[in-house]
Order: structure tokens, then sequence, then C-alpha cells
């Protein structure tokens, strides 16, 4: 069986279509579902295998990133959602949706609390939106299901917050501890991490492009993977192709794969 | 009094908001800030219990970061002024409107329904400033004083002051009220009701109201329906909207009298018809690939057996003169809502932008009121890229090109292409029809002052006291729900049709949609208002944003209000569309006014403009002496209208939705911009649509025939160039034009007609030929501004975006240079065309005498230009070409230099190899000659490339090389000689 995916949608999450496409190649069976109507019908939540919180603009970024969407989960859906991870089941959230788990507190929801925000994103270094790819590295021993033997991706990153910014030296230093940031940015020359802009698009904190609670089950990252599902995404895809080397899928699919692999095997 | 919050980063966090604003004052206002520390202010005005408010506030911070307190936070340790910027009274105020909801989310209850949040945003400025640097820096930098309010203080002042509770509510307590205007009165006394009452309406016009008043059956139907004898101010404010530039187009549909330079005259009725309709009529005689033109929100053409796809450009100017952010933001909010409004309701696939300014390094004197184009520029963008990236639109194109007869009124072209499934519940998409008996339904939005008089306001040039509630602020997210909503209930067949609200309000789109009915019974009583004290008439004009209006059969209500309190978008039935040829209005058991539909529609008295076309005598520059142009090519690769524009361009999101082939920028580095973008449609295919665009205003210097011809010719090659079907190509014309109607303002209207008369007449001479169909356009036909005594008009400016089709998407081509080794080919003929060039252009002003600009302007083969872009088609389905790239500003010499930065490769090119006509070398180099392209092959297939080229101009012109270097020589003699960082850094640095 296809493992069911509660895709949120509604007050401008909009990457919906896309993630949608990336689950069905993955393999999975990927169902829209607007907030309200999770709230109101809390079985959506409950029948599916994995939750993704997509990118988007909820709320228009006003009062910050994610802040009020993940306050309308909180006060209407907490419960249910903390069911839904004592079940064991996966979490994925991508621009927007890591924003919303963030300042749920999902992530890294460290010692089991999911509802206490100890990390945020904070507006990028360079202080606006902006829109190009980046090159990540992966943490091989990172807990992460989502990203098991990744090492490196171009991904886009399309936002104006995506500074990890973490309330405390302890809760970084745990984070490193726990292998709960699974990816980084790096200078594609150097193969390192950096702080460095453009290739540290944010200023993130240890180049931290995405966090993952210590289950590795819950995961979000500020660079898209479900806008390099084609080939034809890559922004060097006509070199690529002229040196014979496009390769069949997008990159992106692999975070999805893996996630349906983990699911069946579950 | 309301309850306010103050949220503040707590020590230590970084404020990259404040740290901005310190930049800016540096860099544009040159005044010695040194830091600035950024607070947010709340006013809840809503009684709140005090464990409310503390849970409120509590809810509306992040706690990682920030400190709330209710009141006010402490000051900051030191800071020489804080300026508080907050709204006036009845501007949108999108975050206030989001913490609303956060309140009632965490209070668990719903607000009254005026209980409103309000915000405002401080600012701690550090650094030996003065009062006056303090307050330029609010107004100039931070604020626009036309919607917002400033308040400056020192510390001390700040310590002192009372905590200000006070949110800019709107309060107006007025009865509604329906007046009469009295038309019974001499011509004087009408113009001052036009005047008075921003009715735009002429003396004609005037009259033409006053004679049907006059009529005996509307005397006699008015008394027994009881109203007066005299219009209601609600009618005539619906004539006056209808009427309007904006709306009728009246310019375009006008008698005019054309006299060209032998003197010969022939009398065109609507260059409309005679030119933009006739083209499409017959170029549909030869294609089966139109679905819906003219007639709906957005031209509709086929993609595949699926989908349709469909296109609509808008112009926001005068808006985006007054307030740049709110103007622009509404502007692509407002054109998104045409795509939603077409057919039965079409989806979203990406936006367009391209905008006119003054230099933003202008440093001249600007008229009084007039903003700072950089300011103008930065605001536009960042309108446009808020209504687009959280609308969760990709931008597919975006341009700039800046002179400074921009700087008293910008162009911000907004466009959306879209998708439309074939059929939507069995029947055909594209179909628009209305039920007498359907409900006429509101939704989205509500209705507030905002936006009165756009109509009417857009069809004057700009003055000094244009009016502050011309300018609205776009709320993308109160959209994006309603376009989910409305594309939820499409595929559950809940309403029968829909357009949008744009320009007039209710007035227009429930006067548009009534006459597929044939009538309407409108009542505004229901309609949702913002705030109290607004007048029958003012709800029927009001251009409040993110509204549509839809037709909803009696028996869907039900289910249609159901699923839109489920999504959270406000409805409202406001009527019932009839058959009875009469549109009436009511307010609260009042009948505020009837209209008959022939007289609103067809009234209108029919302009008569005379055109006289005198070819301009303009100077070319005088003549360099043959020899090395490395230094001028430099020159032009900084150039304001050919540098990158990368920078602002990274702010929009162009890859939402995942579809993006070919993207706006190509290259290893990612940074050179690419002839035409190309993306998929639908995930599981391989066909693709193509985006491009033309435009070129400086040509309009010379002769606008040329002008026209050319940006056609543009959009067409650069579709052509990255691989898009030269035979599926659907165009779009956007005329921005100074007035051209003749009158003692305006005493050069008839060479302004005469431009814009020769611009048509190329736009059908080429069109036609090209078999390229106009499928939607605009006109936007009074950009003039009048300020301190000055007018300024802006050269006449024709936007033509294209659309194409690319069968596997796989198949396209880039710019860029490819392999070290590929043969370089130049195909099509360059001519002695540098008249008005971006060369000439740079030469003469490098001279001191900027006007003399003459010369040849480009001229067009269209047979020819046929063959070769039927032959570029064959070449890339075959696979030959590794590159392809097309020249425009800058000619032949700037499109080998980025296609060599683009791949990051040198290129060796032999000059007088180039295709040519009576071309010198400046010429070979810079000409911007039509219908060329600059292409590279593999060596192992340049037999074959030439093979498909036979007989067209086709010529090997050198080779790419692997230093990055670009060597170009003319009969052996080195004429260009340059590295490619240096190139790279002219082209990047330039704005």
């Amino acid at each position: 069986m296809n493992p069911p995916i509660l895709i949120l949608t509604g007050y401008g999450l909009n990457c919906e279509a896309e993630s949608a496409h990336a689950w069905r190649l993955a393999g999975a069976e990927p169902r829209l579902a607007h907030l309200n109507d999770v709230v109101e019908t809390p079985a959506l939540l409950r029948e599916a295998a994995g939750l993704m919180v997509i990118g988007g603009f909820s709320f228009g970024d006003h009062l910050g990133s994610g802040l009020v969407y993940a306050n309308r989960v909180r006060t209407q859906l907490r419960d249910e959602v903390q069911a839904f991870l004592d079940r064991g089941r996966i979490v994925l959230g991508v621009c927007n949706g890591f924003q919303i788990l963030a300042k749920l507190g999902l992530l890294p929801g460290l010692d089991g609390d999911y509802f206490t925000p100890t990390v945020s994103l904070q507006q990028n270094d360079c202080g606006h939106f902006q829109n190009f790819w980046v090159r990540l590295r992966f943490e091989p021993d990172s807990p992460c299901i989502f990203t098991k033997g990744l090492t490196q991706m171009d991904l886009p990153i399309r936002h104006g917050e995506g500074r990890v910014f973490t309330a405390s030296r302890a809760v970084l230093s745990r984070i490193e501890r726990k292998k709960l940031a699974p990816c980084r940015y790096i200078d594609p020359a150097t193969g390192k991490a950096t702080q460095k802009f453009p290739h540290n698009p944010n200023g993130s904190v240890k180049a931290i492009a995405g966090l993952c609670d210590p289950t590795g089950r819950v995961f979000g990252l500020m660079p898209h993977p479900e806008a390099y599902l084609f080939p034809e995404n890559h922004p060097h895809w006509d070199v690529q192709k002229v040196r014979g080397e496009l390769p069949e899928h997008g990159a992106g699919l692999s975070f999805f794969t893996n996630a349906v692999e983990y699911l069946r095997g579950a | 009094m309301a309850i306010r919050i103050e949220v503040g980063l707590k020590d230590g966090v970084p404020d990259p908001r404040g740290a901005g604003v310190a930049r800016q004052a540096h860099a544009y206002l040159h005044v010695p800030v040194t830091a600035c520390a950024t607070r947010d202010v709340f006013l809840v005005d809503a009684p709140l219990a005090d464990a409310e408010a503390r849970t409120v506030a509590a809810a509306i911070a992040d706690p990682v970061t920030q400190d709330t307190a209710m009141n006010r936070l402490p000051a900051p340790a030191s800071f020489a002024w804080l300026v508080e910027i907050g709204f006036k009274p009845g501007v949108t105020d999108n975050v206030g409107r989001t913490t609303r909801t956060v309140v009632q989310d965490v209070l668990g209850r719903a607000l009254g329904e005026y209980e409103d949040v309000y915000t405002a945003t401080q600012y701690f400025l550090s650094g030996a400033l003065d009062r006056e640097q303090a307050d330029r820096i609010a107004r100039e930098l931070l604020a626009n004083p036309l919607i917002q309010t400033v308040r400056v203080y020192a510390p001390g002042e700040w310590a002192l002051a009372p905590v200000n509770t006070e949110p800019p509510a709107m309060h107006d307590a007025s009865e509604p009220q329906v007046r009469t205007f009295d038309l019974e009165v001499d011509d004087n006394a009408l113009m001052k009701i036009s005047r008075d009452g921003i009715l735009s309406l002429t003396l004609e016009e005037m009259h033409a109201i006053r004679d049907y008043y006059r009529r005996d059956d509307v005397r006699a139907a008015r008394a027994k329906a009881g109203l007066p004898a005299q219009p209601t101010d609600l009618e005539l404010e619906c004539i006056a909207q209808t009427w309007s530039e904006h709306c009728k187009h009246k310019i375009f549909a006008a008698r005019v009298q054309y006299t060209d330079e032998t003197g010969a005259t022939r009398v065109i009725d609507s260059l409309f018809k005679t030119f933009i309709k006739a083209t499409t009529e017959e170029v549909a005689k030869r294609i089966d690939w139109l679905v819906s033109v003219f007639s709906d929100n957005a031209g509709v053409v086929k993609f595949n057996e699926r989908w349709h796809v469909l296109f609509k450009v808008e112009t926001h100017n005068s808006p985006s003169a007054l307030d740049p952010y709110g103007g622009a933001i509404t502007g692509i909010v407002g054109v998104n809502r045409d795509a939603m409004g077409t057919g039965v309701g079409g989806e979203m696939l990406c936006n367009t932008w391209g905008y006119c300014f003054g230099s933003p390094f202008y440093d001249g004197e600007l008229p009084r009121g007039l903003m700072h184009p950089r300011r103008i520029r930065d605001g536009v963008h960042h309108g446009v890229i808020d209504g687009g990236n959280q609308s969760g639109i990709p931008w597919a194109r975006g341009w700039e090109r800046f002179d400074d007869r921009f700087l008293g009124k910008p162009l911000v072209f907004c466009g959306t292409v879209g998708k439309l499934p074939v059929t939507v519940g069995g029947g055909p998409s594209e179909r628009k029809e209305v039920v007498p008996g359907d409900f006429i339904v509101q939704a989205g939005g509500r209705v507030g002052k905002d936006g009165i008089h756009g109509a009417t306001f857009s069809s004057e040039e700009l003055r000094q006291e244009s009016p502050a509630q011309a300018v609205q602020i776009g709320d993308p997210i109160t959209q994006r729900k309603m376009y989910e909503f409305l594309i939820e209930a499409r595929d559950l067949g809940l309403f029968r049709a829909l357009t949008d609200n744009g320009a007039g309000g209710l007035s227009s789109s429930i006067g548009e949609m009534c006459r597929l009915s044939g009538g309407a019974e409108v009542d505004l009583t229901d309609a949702p208002l913002k705030y109290e004290g607004l007048q029958p008439w003012e709800i029927f004009l009001s251009e409040a944003q993110e509204r549509m209006t839809l037709a909803v059969p009696p028996a869907q209500w039900d289910a249609f209000a159901a699923l839109a309190k489920r999504r959270d978008v406000e409805v409202a039935k406001v009527g019932t569309f009839t058959d009875t040829g009469v549109l009436r209005v009511w307010h609260r058991d009042r009948l505020c006014g009837a209209l008959g539909l022939d007289f609103l529609h067809d009234g209108c008295p029919k302009l008569e403009i005379p055109a006289v076309w005198a070819p301009p005598r303009v100077p070319a520059p005088r003549a360099l002496r043959a020899g090395d142009r490395s230094r001028w090519l430099v020159k032009l690769l900084g150039a304001l209208n050919v540098c990158s524009k990368e920078e602002k361009s990274r702010i929009y999101d162009g890859e939402v939705k995942g579809l993006s082939v070919v993207k706006p920028f190509v290259g290893v580095r990612s940074d050179m911009p690419s002839d035409a973008t190309v993306m998929r449609v639908e995930y599981g295919s391989r066909e693709g649509i193509v985006i491009a665009e033309g435009v070129n205003p400086f040509l309009s210097d010379l002769d606008t025939y040329a002008m026209a011809a050319s940006v056609v010719d543009e959009g067409v090659r650069r579709i052509v160039s990255v691989g898009g079907r030269w035979d599926r190509i659907a165009g779009l014309d956007n005329f921005c034009w100074p007035d051209p109607v003749l009158s003692e303002k305006t005493p050069d209207g008839p060479y302004k007609m005469a431009q814009l008369v020769r611009a048509n007449q190329a736009l059908y001479d080429v069109c036609t030929a090209y078999g390229v169909p106009l499928v939607s356009g605009k006109d936007s036909m009074k950009n003039d501004s009048v300020r301190g005594g000055r007018k300024i008009s802006i050269p006449p400016t024709l936007l033509f975006s294209t659309l194409g089709k690319i069968d596997d998407v796989r198949q396209a081509v880039t710019m860029p240079f490819k392999r070290e080794g590929d043969a370089i080919f130049v195909l099509g003929l360059t001519k002695d065309e540098l008249g008005g060039s971006e060369y000439h252009r740079l030469r003469a002003k490098a001279a001191g005498q900027p006007h003399r600009v003459g010369g040849a302007p480009p001229s067009l083969d269209i047979e020819g230009a046929k063959s070769l872009y039927h032959a570029l088609n064959e070449a890339q389905v075959r696979g030959l070409l590794r590159s392809c790239h097309t020249p425009t500003l800058g000619g032949l010499a700037v499109a080998f230099s980025l296609s060599a930065l683009g791949g990051e490769l040198g290129a060796r090119i032999e000059l007088e190899r180039v295709p040519e006509q009576g071309a010198d070398l400046d010429a070979l180099l810079f000409a911007e000659s039509n219908s060329r392209f600059v292409v590279t092959c593999a060596p192992e297939r340049v037999a074959e490339l030439e093979a498909v080229f036979r007989g067209l101009p086709c010529a090997r012109v050198g080779t790419v090389e692997a230093a990055p270097e670009l060597h170009v020589t003319f009969f052996g003699r080195p004429v260009v000689e340059l590295p490619l960082e240096k190139m790279r850094k002219a082209f990047k640095q330039g704005l």
C-alpha cells in the first residue's frame, strides 16, 4: 500500500502542487487538506502515515514567518499532533513549513517536548528574501530518516527568514551533539560548511540549513527539495545536458523516496 | 482608546531590518546614522480583560527572540531620535488584519465587526542627527506621508509624551444619502461638476448625459420608479467610470483623421477595430488554436488536449507614482484577478513584470511633489515582490528601462500567465454565461473608501492634488484564500460565472456581467464594509482590493456560502441578475439609481482626434574614427538599460511550483538574462510554454512605426531563440502613451496621435504577416505629469508580450556558450541601423548632446525573418544548437559578450564575416538590427547547420575559446580585446 501523506494547506501556504507530485513520484499517496478541515475532522491526520507542512507565506509572514499558522495549530490541534508523533509518524517541513515546525517547538523537539520553541528562524543577514540555488552537505550520522545516504545536493532557497537562531548556546550544543542538523550550506569550491554569502544565504548559525528531532522522524529545512524533481529544474541543466550528465530525476526526490522507504519498513 | 502592545527584540538578537535602515539612510540620504533598532507596535481596538491582553501579547511575539510589554517597552539605552510610523485611518493594514486573526485564535472567540487591530513601527535612530535629518529619514525613506502618519521624538520628548493608544480607526457617522446633480446648467457649471467630482468627463460627454436625462421615455420611467429627474450621485459616478478612458478606451475607439508626411489624409474609424481586432481576425483565419480573445479578462489559447493557457498584462502607473509600494502590489494582485476571472476561473502559472523609471542616479531638480526615481524603483519592486511571493506565483520575466522622461510617471507593467482546464463540469471552460435569477455575489475583501475614483483618476494626468484615496495596498493573503476557495468552488460547480473587481469596483464588474443576462437588481445593503459611513455610491464605486463578483445559481448558494465559511472567505449576496435591460441599485430599501444598459455601454460620444505625422529630424552623433571599441563596449555593458538587473530580481521567487525549465537567469553563474523563459504547465508532460517580450521606447524618438515593428519582432524572436515554436506565438499589446488628444494643454497632440497611428499600423503589418494573433491588450493614455509648471511626457511605449509553445522542454536552447571549440555563427543581416540605439544614446550623452541619437532605426524584412525563424526551429529540433542568443540593446557586441560571460568561455570573432548590408564597423558591433541570432554549434555538426540555413544570411564568424577573453577583429585589426572579468564587472555593477 502506498503510505498516505497529509499535506496541510491554507492561509498562504503555496507549494501544495509540487509537493503532492513529489510524494506521488516517490510512491506515496498524498492528500491535500486545508488546516480548517483538519481542525474540523482530525481523522484526516489520524489516518496519515506522514504529515508535510509545505512552503509558502502563511499569513503573509506577518508577525514573523510561521508564527501565526503555528499558533493556530497549537491552539486547535496540539493534542492531535502530539498523538500523531507518539504513534511514530513522520513530519516534513519545508521553508515556511520548517518555520512553522520550529515556532511550534516540534523542531528540534529536545527532551520529547514538542511545544516549547527553542529555535527560531530569523530574517536573513542581507535583510530580505532571496531566491537562488545553494549546495548542501548532509551529515552521515544524523538520525534523520529523510537524509539517509545523501551526501551533497544542489537545491533552491526562497526565503526571507532562514537564519537559524537558538535561544541559548546550550540548545545549539545539544543540537550539534545529537546530530540534529542533518544538512548545512557549503561552499562548493571547498565542500566545507560556510558562513559566507551567497553560499550560506542567510547567515544561519553553523551554516545549518535544516533540523531534525532526536527521533529523526521530524525534519524541516529551508531549501526546497520539491522544487528539484525534474532534471530541468537545475539552473545548469543546459550544461549538464551538453556534458551528458543530466540525471533522470531531480535530486530533491531523494528526501521523499527515503521517507517512503522508511514508512514501508516501519 | 485601544490596548497598546510593544514587541521588540531581546538583547543580543540581531536586527537586520534596523541595519538596513541605517545603511539606506547613509547611502541615499547621506545622513550620519550609526545604528537603528526597530520595534513593532500593536493597537488592539477591542475591549479585552487584562488577562486576555496578556495572552494576546504572548501570542504575537516569538518567545525565542522577542520581548513584549503592555503600553511601552523600556527605551533603548541610547538613541538620538525615535520615529514612529503608523497608518492613516482607512489605509489597509495587512499585519493588523493578521493580528486580529491571532487575537481571535487565542481568545477562542470572534471580535466585533469593527473591532480591529492597528500596527505601527518604531525606529530608534542613533548618530549625530538633527531633527530635520530625522524627519527626512522618516519622510523620504521610511514613510509615505500620503498614507502614513509620522511622529518624531527626541529621547526627552518620548519620555514625557503620553502613551499613544489612539487607533487610526475610521470614524464617520454620516447617514447614507442619495444626492442628485442638476445638469440643466451652463457649460462652465457642467465642467465644474466633472472636475470637482474627479469624474474626468468631457463637455461633450456631460452634454450626452444631460440629453439622456431629458429624454421623454427616461423621464417617464424615472418618475414611475420614484427616481428624481436629474441623475443621482450613484448614476453619474457609474456613468463616469464606465466611460472613463481606463474602461472605455475612448482614444482607441475614436475617429482619427491621419495626415501623413506627404499631406495625404485618411480617416481611421477606431484604431482598435482597424488594426488590433483586424489583426486577430485575419490571423484567426489561418490558425486553429485561439480559444477566447478580447471578450474576457485575459486572452486564452489552446495548449494541449487538457489545458488552455491565458495571458494578461496590465499597467498600474498613476497609483505607483503616488505610492510605489501600494500601487505596485495592487497592480500585480490585480492582474492576478484578471487571470482568475477568465472563463470559469483560471489558475495562475507565473507573473511577469516590467518597469520604466527615471534614472535611480538622477541628481537634477525634481518637480515638487514627485518622488525620486530610486525611491519609486525600490517601492515598486518591493510591492510586486510581496504580491507575487505571498501569492505563491513565480515570476517568469522581468525587465527595466530607464529614461528621465519617466520621472513624472513611472510605467509599471504587471502580467499573469494562467491555465484553464479545457473542460470544467463537462462544458468548455472559457464559457461565460449569466442566467436571469442568478445571485450577484461578492467574494473576498471588504469595501472601503480606498480606490474610489481609481478609473477616472488614472484617466487624467498626474497633478499635485491627485487624491490620496486613489492609493490602495493589496492584501495577497486575503486574495490567496479567495483564489483557493474559488478554484475549489469552480470544480464543485458552485457558481456559473465570475469576474474581478478592478477599476470601478462593483459598478464595473456588475455593469459588465449583467450584459450577459440583460440587467441586474443590485442591493448594496449587505455588502461587507471595512467601516461604517460609506455612501451607497461609494460602496458601488469602491475599488477596494481582493474582490471578485460571481453569478451563483440560487440552488448552489447554500453550498457556496458554506464552503466559503470553511475557507475563511467572506461572501455576500449583493443582488440578482435580470433580463430587464436596466441596472438598478438599491440600498436599505431605497432605490439609488437606475441606468439603461444601452445608454451606459453605448451612449458615450465618440472622440474625433486629429493626427499629423511629420518625421522628426534627429541628428546622429558625430562619427568616430575606426579603431578600438573596447572602452565603448565596457560602457555599454554597464549602461543602465543594458546592465544586469539581477540584484532586485533575486528577491522575487522564481521557482515556486517547481515547473521552471529555462529561468530568467542562465549561465554557469546563473547571472545572464535569458532570451525567453520556458516552463512546464503540468507535472506529467514535457510540453512547455515560452514567455518573452519586446520593448524599446527609445526608438519612438525617431519613428513609432520602427519602434512597434521592432518590439513585435523582438517578442517573437526571443521565443524562437530558446526553441519556442515559431507558428504558435500569441501576442499582447500594452500601449503606454502621453495624452495624444489635441487640447490647450496638449498642443502637440496631433503628433503624438500620429505616433499612435503609426505604431498601430506596424503592429498590424507585422503581426498579420507573422501570423501572431493579438489575444489581449490594454492601453494607458495619459502618461504625463504636470507639476511645478513643468510638463513631463513619457516617450511612447509599446510592450509586446509573447506567449509561445515548445513541444519538448528538453529541446530548449539557452544563450551561454557551452564548449570550447564550438563554432560561432551569426544568423540574419546586420544593417547600418544605429538610430536610437543604446550605442548612439551613449555616444550622444558622452558628447553632451543627448538629443543626437539619430540615424536609421532598425527596419524589418518580414519575409526574410519568417524564413530564418522557420529554419531556426528546425535546427533546434534536430539538436544542432549548443547555444542561441538574439541580440537586442547593444547589438552583436553585447550579444557576444553576454554569451561568453554566461558560459565563462572566451571567443574569437572575425567581424568582417558577419552577414551585413551597408554596415560599417560601428554598425557591425552595435547596430540593433532586427531578426538576428548568435548561435554556437559543435564542430562536427557545422555542415548540417549550414545546410539548414542554406540561402539565408548565415555565416561562421568565430570560435568559442577556453581563455576567458573576448577578441574581435575587423579585417585583422583588433577592435575589441577584453578579459571576461572586466566585462562581468561592468555588467553587474551598473545598478
